[in-house]
């Protein structure tokens, strides 16, 4: 009963978005005022009935209900109540689902809430959006229904991976898609402002704090999953430029260039017709994105049950969506005005070279990633790894974060290199000082060398903004870009440490023996069997001290799940202010001895402290930014009312 | 209207392109070898089971053509193909065997349980001659000519429907 | 045929992140090389930034310094004997190309199949300096 409500829903909420769809399009013509009322009604109830839909869903999952096909295959009974839940969204049509939505949610929110810009405008965006969330609803219903019944109940579910097993990835994949879903109205609100012609600073605010949002969450998605890849995969490495990964960072790249741009328009009334295209870009990259993933066509290590027939639905809609937006960009972006002029040494100046190299190195990974697709076209198959990506991104990398450093001390329009000549002077010191405290520590590779001395001046840098201001007046928004700034520094000081220090030890040990690595000495005390609810184990107990201190317990785990049949390896982290022992166990060498993989990795927590600040950055300045909206509000609340006081 | 306002919308449609046509193609992550056509490197291997002999580079040069069979006692889809090595041979196909990481007792124990279709069986307890070869799993089997060059490739485990195009690439390697 | 995939270790599924499925587990411990390391920490070095790159047969996803696959043990075992024996890292990798095709290599070098995705940044570069060429010199 509990699924067939739920398809209902879904159902209710698919015809409501064709509605919404319709009488949007109605709305744009003259005499469709008519149509126009239907708009948001249709949104918010259409939000609420697909909210539903998934709440069903859940519900299926919690109580494992195992007539339904989708929860006999990815849940357990087994199963802690938390990984029955996430098992919801786990697998494909769950995740698709949730997907859809958190974007019939947001849609309900823009209607409800949004009314700054032209009437017509904001209709055509949510028409835009249901044209969008109707494209998923038949998605569903059509080709991956997740309520679909078993004709006979099953005994027992399948279970979930077991490497799925684990919080940390639980909560990773909602995130990505809650980054999707801000995303997808940043781009139906270009595709709008395309069709109504209004390409506004209003436009530009309407639109940013689903961008900062979306990349907020992006961001946190990113950073989390890279940790689990680090943690979970027994090998130390935090990023492979596997095309699941890029088919995230992909997004996150066309996500920061449109939120940047985004505050040139939005500030200063200029790149108008380079935002709407970033908005475009953004979300085709996640639409890309997940085709990527979902339909199997390219080899990764990450993979959703790969059907080709979801492959041929997930490209109809992109061909729908992103062609006909690049199309009507097309035809359209030749009437949208640049906007204001401004300087080669200006705010803009600076956002605007950035944005040429975030697009480029968008244009990098997405060709690396994509390379092999074409190849196999032709019967050749060839692999585009680490020593592809790295240094070619680099040469787009290297003069961005430059510039970085530097961009948020000009002024908007017109200013001049003299005016910041001392914080220039300043930063190009401190890059040249750690680039010769680096060099004086040993020999490394140029990339990681370079990343090190410009974390370090971008790390100073980053705060400069601030100098010679009130903290307490300084908005929030600016707080936001400064540790957003700072943040990525301390990221990119993790990467390079990691890559230019990381120090590994295999060894094959007896129970009391030691092993060294970097500063730490491990010593093996015992390998004991250990058991979980569906899993056992050897769990080897370490001793690990540093620098000759205190000895600190890590028991890291080679764990075989029986539900499905599979063997996993749990490291053992030693996290220091200055880095992470890592510490894997293996199977038996033999003579009574056990495979131990210890790493050092000076510094690599970094790289995700780096995250999350980043993230967090990107939170306070969406905080900023509403709350400033919220005021002007109120204020021209204000302003209304006095002068209909004054009128009567 | 300028020229390059529809440079995205033109890679998108190359990108469309390929990716529909990769739709279509089926999906296999077999990495062919790249040593078909060309002979076979020079190794020599110790016997994988007491009673029958190595396997070594020699052994290809005597004009006879042969398939070589990688294979491995642990390997599931290795029993599957069993039925149609015998039948290879009732047909009168010299049939090679090289053992990948494996121990003489299980090989023993594998080939009184599933029939031992081999002449010579080598142990490749490293991978090495897999590796020299390019083979990329197990079972895979080649057609090697009576000159050594390996002529084909067939990776997977060999079907009754394999049989046929074995046997043809056979009849091929000896003209 | 899920079976024949999965025991081969060629099925793309996480599984193969970690660990071979149970069915296919090995009866030989892995090569000597696989999990240990050279003395020489030179040595050593050139040998883990070359197994970084190139790519496991049977883990297509994932280099064989990150895999524990028992074939990419075999090639840690091949690289850390070659590099020990005085090989180049860049004659073993090309040893493995010849045999495996481009695939197996991370590293792809400028050739008749490879010449776009060096082509293309250059021509991203040219077309990125050409943008902000155009609209800053005309901004002024």
């Amino acid at each position: 009963m509990i699924a067939e409500l739920g398809l209902a829903a879904l159902w209710l909420a698919a015809a409501l978005a064709a509605l919404q769809l319709y009488a949007g399009a109605m709305a744009q013509r003259p005499g469709g005022e008519g149509a126009a009322a239907l708009v948001r009604p249709a949104a918010v109830i259409q939000g609420i009935v697909c909210a539903f839909a998934f709440l069903m869903l859940l519900w299926l999952f919690a109580i494992t209900d195992l007539s339904v096909k989708l929860v006999a295959a990815n849940s357990h009974s087994a199963k802690p109540m938390i990984f029955k839940l996430a098992g919801a969204w786990g697998n494909h049509e769950g995740s698709m689902l949730l997907w859809v939505a958190v974007m019939a949610l947001s849609g309900a929110l823009i209607a409800l809430v949004e009314r700054r810009l032209p009437e017509k405008t904001m209709l055509a965006t949510l028409a835009a959006q249901a044209f969008v969330g109707l494209g998923f609803y038949a998605f569903l219903i059509v080709s991956s229904n997740p309520f679909e019944r078993l004709p006979q109940p099953a005994i027992e579910g399948l279970g979930l991976n077991p490497l799925l097993q684990d919080i940390g990835l639980a909560f990773h994949p909602p995130t990505l898609y809650f980054g999707y879903v801000g995303l997808s109205v940043a781009f139906s609100f270009a595709v709008g402002a395309l069709v109504t012609r209004q390409v506004t600073p209003e436009f530009a605010r309407v639109m940013r704090p689903w961008v900062l949002g979306a990349w907020v969450f992006l961001t946190l998605g990113i950073t989390a999953g890279s940790y689990w890849a680090y943690y979970e995969l027994g090998w130390g490495g935090w990023w492979f430029w596997d095309p699941v990964e890029n088919a995230s960072l992909m997004p996150w790249l066309a996500a920061t260039a449109l939120l940047h741009s985004a505050s040139v328009l939005a500030a200063r009334d200029a790149l108008r017709a380079w935002t709407i295209m970033l908005g475009v870009i953004a979300f085709s990259m996640s639409m890309v994105g997940t085709f990527l993933v979902r339909s199997g066509i390219l080899t990764s290590v990450h993979a959703f049950a790969v059907d080709p027939e979801r492959g041929s639905f997930i490209l109809a809609l992109l061909t729908l969506y992103i062609g006909g937006a690049l199309a009507l960009f097309a035809l359209r972006a030749g009437t949208v005005s640049e906007g204001q002029r401004f300087s080669v040494t200006s705010r803009e100046g600076a956002l605007v070279f950035n944005n040429v190299m975030l697009s480029a190195i968008l244009g990098i990974v997405l060709l690396g990633t994509l390379y092999p697709l074409l190849t196999e076209a032709f019967d050749v198959r060839v692999s585009v790894g680490p020593p592809y990506f790295n240094p070619v991104g680099a040469i787009f990398a290297v003069p961005m974060l430059l510039v970085m450093a530097v961009g948020p001390l000009l002024r908007w329009r017109r200013d001049s290199i003299e005016r910041i000549r001392r914080p220039l002077i300043l930063i190009g010191a401190i890059m040249l000082a750690a680039l010769a405290a680096v060099l004086a520590l040993g020999e490394i590779s140029v990339l990681p060398l370079l990343g090190l001395a410009i974390a370090v001046g971008l790390a100073v840098a980053s705060f400069l903004p601030l100098r010679g201001r009130r903290l307490t007046r300084v908005p929030l928004a600016v707080w936001g870009m400064v540790l957003a700034h700072f943040g990525l520094a301390v990221a990119l000081f993790g990467m390079a440490s990691e890559s230019a220090f990381s120090e590994e030890r295999l060894a094959a040990v007896a129970i009391g023996e030691t092993a060294q690595v970097g500063p730490w000495e491990v010593a093996l005390s015992e390998v004991l069997p250990a058991a979980g609810p569906n899993w056992t184990a050897i769990e080897g107990h370490l001793l690990a001290s540093y620098a000759g201190g205190d000895p600190i317990e890590l028991d890291p785990q080679s764990r075989s799940f029986w539900a499905p049949p599979q063997e996993t390896t749990e490291s053992a982290l030693a996290t220091r202010w200055n880095g992470q022992l890592y510490a894997v166990v293996g199977s038996e060498a033999g003579a009574g001895r056990w495979q131990l993989r210890l790493w050092w990795k000076p510094f690599v927590t970094f790289i995700w402290y780096g995250g999350m600040l980043v993230a967090l950055g990107g939170a306070l300045a969406l905080i900023g930014r509403v709350i400033d909206d919220l005021r002007r509000r109120a204020v021209l609340a204000r302003i209304a009312e006095r002068r209909g006081e004054e009128a009567v | 209207m300028r020229w390059w306002w529809w440079i995205p919308l033109m890679l998108f449609a190359g990108f469309l392109g390929v990716a529909a046509y990769q739709l279509t193609q089926p999906k296999d992550d077999f990495v062919p070898s790249a040593m078909v056509g060309k002979p076979l490197p020079a190794f020599e291997l110790p016997a994988a089971i007491e009673g029958m002999s190595g396997v070594s580079t020699a052994d290809f040069q005597d004009g006879k053509p042969r398939l070589l069979n990688i294979w491995a006692s642990w390997c599931l889809p290795c029993i599957a193909e069993a039925p149609q090595l015998d039948q290879l041979k009732q047909e009168g196909v010299e049939i090679v065997g090289i053992a990948i990481r494996d121990r003489p007792e299980d090989v023993a124990a594998f080939l009184a349980r599933h029939g031992n279709p081999y002449t010579r069986i080598g142990a490749d307890d490293l991978s090495q001659v897999q590796l020299a070869i390019g083979s990329s799993g197990v079972p895979e089997t080649f057609v090697i000519d009576g000159k050594g060059v390996i002529r084909y490739q067939h990776i997977g485990d060999i079907r009754a429907e394999h049989v046929p195009i074995l046997l043809e690439k056979l009849r091929e390697a000896g003209e | 045929m899920s079976l024949t995939l999965s025991s081969r270790g060629m099925a793309l599924f996480l599984a193969c992140l970690l660990a071979v499925p149970l069915a296919a587990q090995q009866s030989l411990p892995p090569a000597p090389y696989a999990y240990r390391q050279l003395e020489d920490p030179a040595k050593e070095a050139a040998a883990q930034a070359l197994m970084e790159t190139l790519r496991c047969l049977t883990c297509q996803s994932q280099s064989i310094a990150d895999s524990d696959a028992a074939m990419a043990g075999d090639m840690r075992h091949q690289v850390r004997t070659r590099i020990a024996a005085g090989e180049e890292p860049e004659a073993i990798r090309a040893w493995l190309v010849e045999r495996y095709g481009d695939y197996v290599s991370y590293a792809p070098v400028v050739s008749e199949t490879t010449w776009p995705l060096f082509a293309i940044p250059l021509l991203l570069l040219a077309g990125a300096g050409a943008i902000l060429w155009r609209r800053l010199r005309r901004a002024q």
